[in-house]
């Protein structure tokens, strides 16, 4: 039989079955499609998963096939035919053509109405303007592409939650080459920013917390976009969540000393992939606080960050004090649920005396401080009053205790005297 | 004595109807032995009064008390903060529980060490002996109503325990917690048996164990009985009542002073997703038991030392309640100086082991 | 010799009925008193009835109430429905306030906003309010927890 032959009878045979191979929400793959039904009835490991994978794409689920990237005759089971060049086959897309390829529909307005009306239409312009689309431009052929963020004949929808651009998952995609030492040797970044970015809070709050606001690469990088933010629009970036401490630095001599410097805002003492949990560490005059990088001993700034510092101090033990005594009270078993919920405004206090360091304002911060420290000491004296209260059993219990001994002392006398005349009485009976 | 005219007409007109005046002459006459052991006569009556007051106060707090696993300890909670003298009742229960489990073992070990078991009080002793228990089970029962960490804990493991019996063991388990694990399935049936169920049984049980001491009398030491000589005694109204109540109100100031000084903490709220915090124990009156179980080795010969352990007290519980049966000497009106040492050996294990249960370092 | 043992008697005897008096008063006096139910009637832990009357919310406005030891957030949309939530911000556990000009409930300390669902819209809030069910009463609000 002459191998053309063979191989469509085995195609044939073997297809149906094999098309029913594949995890997840698999559909069923077109039949009478002559890509899907020869690659997959091929076995090959170079050519077979393309069309298998294929199952879970998101164009399988639109109508979109093979031939609509690749070109070719899928209705011809001749190789001859459904692989001609004439008929538009281009076979595996060069490495530069990706991003034009995949534009030929995603850059056309008219054409993504009809699937999606909301989708953007300027991911490959954009894609131009990043780091990747101006090495693609020139000739780099390591950088990525949209395949290499978006994979390949198994492209995801993006509120698919094993999407490669799933928030959670954005990171690890990124990672793929970015922190890879050995793939970007040559390059002049920096490879550690995955690990790094892994023990972030940003991370945490992504993967552990479920909160999928939190930032990962491309919410800072930019997605088609991509690159990093300069030292001048750092500080818009990070603001755009945390908006009240970039708006308070905007505001603080330190805006104008950055830009002088070159520093960049926020990054400078946060950190930008491994930002930490914040501390009040990081405020002051230890060693342990951001201050001292730049300031010297006995300078005005120094002087501010130790001010600082003391009224945060200050406030945050008052308030530790004041919940203690709440502590001791309930625990006596004193009813003090009005006192703690008045409490929680000098908890608030604390948390926008810390928004406010961004400012460094010694005045600012102490009188936010004072605002709190009021409210917490309020607090205390509740707690004081509480157990005065309970003093207040106390005392009323040696009342108690008093009329029980006066009873008890009664009752000794009344023995006595019982005891006293029963004796006499047994005296008087033996001398009858 | 001259009575009032108003009791006298109220006793005339009852009498007509019910006997009273056969019940006070019976009252008048009875007498106590008066003798070196007499003060632990006292302890019977003053574990009755403690009883007493566990009665008035479980009663008055069951007015707010939520037997849910959502609402108790909240309303706990508010006995506690918000009604008036909640404070004081909830802690007075809590230690008049303790102080009657503590006059209750010196009531029984008095009864043991002076042998007033033997004929023919075997019976009074017997039911003596089924009232501890059911003291030690309202004692377990009520620890878990508040529903705090430490209750839920010591619960938890109190009912593991009781798994651990032979054959009956999971079934045991399942019909205390209501369940395969402690939940709020356990707390209303825990509920239920220390407001109704176990009220019931004492009420019958007290009122046979009284009965019983009425009828009889009281018994008198050995020695004393064998000497022959005419008793010392003293009437028991208004003589020995007179000091009964001195006792009862000392111990009523004891428990307010407590209730004030000492008040009973709430704890934190049982959270059964929790880890057992550090430090679980029982009540003390459960502590040898704890110690012991802590010290076995896991496995003796074939069997787990749990069960060991387990069974050990369930033989000497079944000890001393036959022990009026086992004393032969004693039946007889003789000392017993076998049983005598064996008593002694029993306190002194469960003072050493209960001590040993706060001292020793935490985990064997 | 009887005359001071009478006087005697006569004075033990009124010790100890005035003595007894006095107990029995300084344990019947806290009894009865804790029959009388307290002021807040129950436990507050899954329900509490608020301070004001229904007709005291104005339109747009809204304001805290005391939920066992946490704060909430009464509100009266501008639609004129009353709303309940918790008033602990679910970023960093501020208190949040009710917006006028806004219309809706913001938390001052980092800004974050927050629908009259309770939906967290803007700013640092993870997660939305935790919602709570209102029942009017007559003259009453009730508010309940949970399920």
């Amino acid at each position: 039989m002459p191998r053309r032959w063979r191989l469509l009878l085995t195609t044939l045979l073997v297809a149906p079955v094999l098309s029913l191979a594949g995890e997840g929400e698999a559909q069923q793959l077109p039949e009478g499609n002559s890509c899907i039904q020869c690659h997959q009835g091929l076995g090959d490991p170079r050519v077979t998963p393309p069309a298998e994978r294929f199952a879970q794409d998101i164009h399988l689920a639109k109508g979109i096939l093979c031939q609509d990237c690749h070109g070719g005759d899928p209705a011809s089971f001749d190789p001859q035919q459904s692989m001609s060049r004439a008929k538009g086959f281009i076979g595996r897309p060069k490495h530069q053509t990706i991003p034009t390829l995949c534009g030929k529909c995603h850059s056309d307005a008219d054409y993504m109405k009809r699937f999606n009306p909301s989708l953007r239409v300027d991911q490959v312009q954009e894609y131009f303007t990043s780091v990747h689309g101006k090495l693609l431009k020139k000739g780099d052929q390591k950088v990525a592409t949209c395949i290499s963020c978006h994979d390949v004949h198994r492209i995801r929808a993006i509120k698919d939650q094993q999407a490669w651009t799933y928030p959670v998952k954005v990171v690890d995609t990124c990672g793929r080459c970015h922190g890879d030492p050995a793939y970007m040797a040559g390059y002049s970044i920096p490879t550690d920013v995955v690990a790094k970015y892994k023990v972030s809070v940003h991370y945490e709050a992504l993967t552990k917390k479920g909160d999928l606001s939190a930032p990962t690469c491309n919410v800072c990088h930019g997605n088609h976009g991509a690159a990093p933010p300069g030292v001048g629009s750092v500080a818009n970036v990070c603001g755009t969540c945390h908006g009240v401490p970039a708006d308070l630095f905007a505001k603080s001599p330190h805006q104008k000393a950055f830009a002088a410097m070159g520093l960049a805002p926020c990054v400078t003492c946060h950190s930008n992939h491994d930002v930490m949990k914040t501390s009040d560490d990081m405020v002051g005059t230890t060693d342990k606080a951001v201050c001292v990088t730049c300031h010297d001993a006995n300078s005005a700034g120094f002087k501010q960050a130790a001010a600082m510092r003391a009224s945060l101090d200050g406030l945050r033990e008052s308030i530790g004090r004041a919940a203690a005594r709440l502590d001791q009270a309930e625990h006596a078993g004193m009813e003090i649920s009005q006192a703690r919920f008045e409490l929680r405004g000098a908890t608030d206090a604390l948390l926008k005396t810390r928004a406010a360091i961004h400012l460094v304002d010694r005045a600012v911060i102490q009188k936010l401080t004072d605002e709190g420290t009021q409210i917490a000491t309020a607090a205390l004296a509740k707690g004081d009053k509480a157990l005065d209260d309970l003093a207040y059993r106390h005392r009323g219990l040696w009342v108690s205790v008093g009329i029980i001994l006066l009873v008890i002392v009664g009752l000794v006398l009344k023995i006595r005297e019982v005891d006293r005349r029963q004796d006499r009485e047994r005296i008087a009976e033996r001398r009858e | 004595m001259a009575l009032p005219r108003m009791v006298q007409r109220l006793t005339a007109w009852l009498d007509e109807r019910v006997n009273v005046t056969e019940i006070w002459e019976f009252v008048r006459h009875k007498v106590v032995p008066v003798h070196r052991h007499t003060v632990w006569y006292y302890f019977g009556g003053m574990t009755l009064f403690l009883f007493a007051i566990q009665v008035c106060t479980g009663i008055l707090l069951l007015l707010y008390y939520r037997p849910s696993a959502e609402e108790a300890y909240e309303s706990v909670q508010f006995i506690v903060t918000e009604v008036h003298f909640g404070w004081l009742i909830r802690s007075i229960h809590s230690w008049s529980a303790n102080l009657m489990i503590a006059t209750l073992m010196i009531h029984l070990f008095s009864v043991y060490f002076t042998q007033a078991y033997r004929k023919p009080r075997e019976l009074t002793w017997v039911s003596g002996m089924c009232l501890f228990g059911i003291a030690l089970f309202f004692g377990f029962s009520g620890y878990l109503l508040p529903w705090n960490a430490l209750a839920y804990f010591a619960t938890k493991v109190g009912t593991d325990v009781a798994g651990q019996v032979p054959v009956v063991g999971h079934l045991l388990t399942q019909i205390l917690r209501g369940g395969e694990e402690v939940t709020g399935a356990t707390l209303s049936r825990f509920y239920g048996i220390h407001v109704a169920i176990l009220p019931l049984l004492t009420t019958g049980i007290l009122g046979i164990h009284l009965f019983l001491v009425q009828k009889q009398g009281m018994s008198v030491p050995v020695e004393l009985e064998r000497s022959g000589s005419p008793p010392t005694t003293m009437p028991f109204f208004p003589n020995f009542l007179l000091r009964d109540l001195v006792g009862w109100l000392t111990a009523l100031a004891v428990l307010a002073a407590l209730a004030a000084y000492f008040p009973w903490e709430l704890g934190v709220k049982a959270d059964p997703f929790a880890p057992a915090p550090a430090g679980i124990r029982p009540e003390w009156y459960f502590m040898y038991m704890f110690q012991t179980l802590k010290y076995l080795p896991a496995k003796i010969g074939p069997l787990d030392g749990e069960l060991v352990g387990i069974m050990g007290f369930g033989l000497g519980g079944l000890f001393l309640l036959l022990v009026p049966f086992l004393d032969q000497r004693a039946a007889r009106g003789e000392k017993s100086p076998l049983f005598f040492w064996i008593g002694v050996g029993i306190v002194t294990y469960i003072v050493v082991l209960s001590v040993l249960g706060y001292v020793a370092p935490g985990g064997q | 010799m009887e005359t001071p043992g009478n006087a005697r008697r006569g004075f033990v005897n009124v010790l100890l009925g005035g003595g007894i008096g006095a107990m029995m008063v300084s344990v019947l006096y806290p009894v009865l008193r804790f029959l009388i139910p307290p002021k807040s009637g129950e436990p507050t832990t899954s329900s509490v009835t608020l301070p004001w009357k229904p007709a005291e919310i104005r339109v747009n406005s809204g304001r805290i109430f005391k939920f066992g030891s946490q704060p909430g957030i009464l509100v009266r949309t501008p639609a004129g429905e009353l709303r309940a939530f918790g008033a602990i911000c679910t970023h960093l556990n501020c208190t949040v306030q009710y917006r006028e000009e806004k219309q809706d409930i913001w938390c001052a300390c980092h800004n974050g906003v927050y629908d009259l669902n309770g939906k967290n819209v803007s700013g640092p809030p993870p997660r939305p309010l935790e919602a709570y069910k209102t029942f009017v009463k007559g003259e009453q609000i009730v508010v309940n927890k949970g399920a």
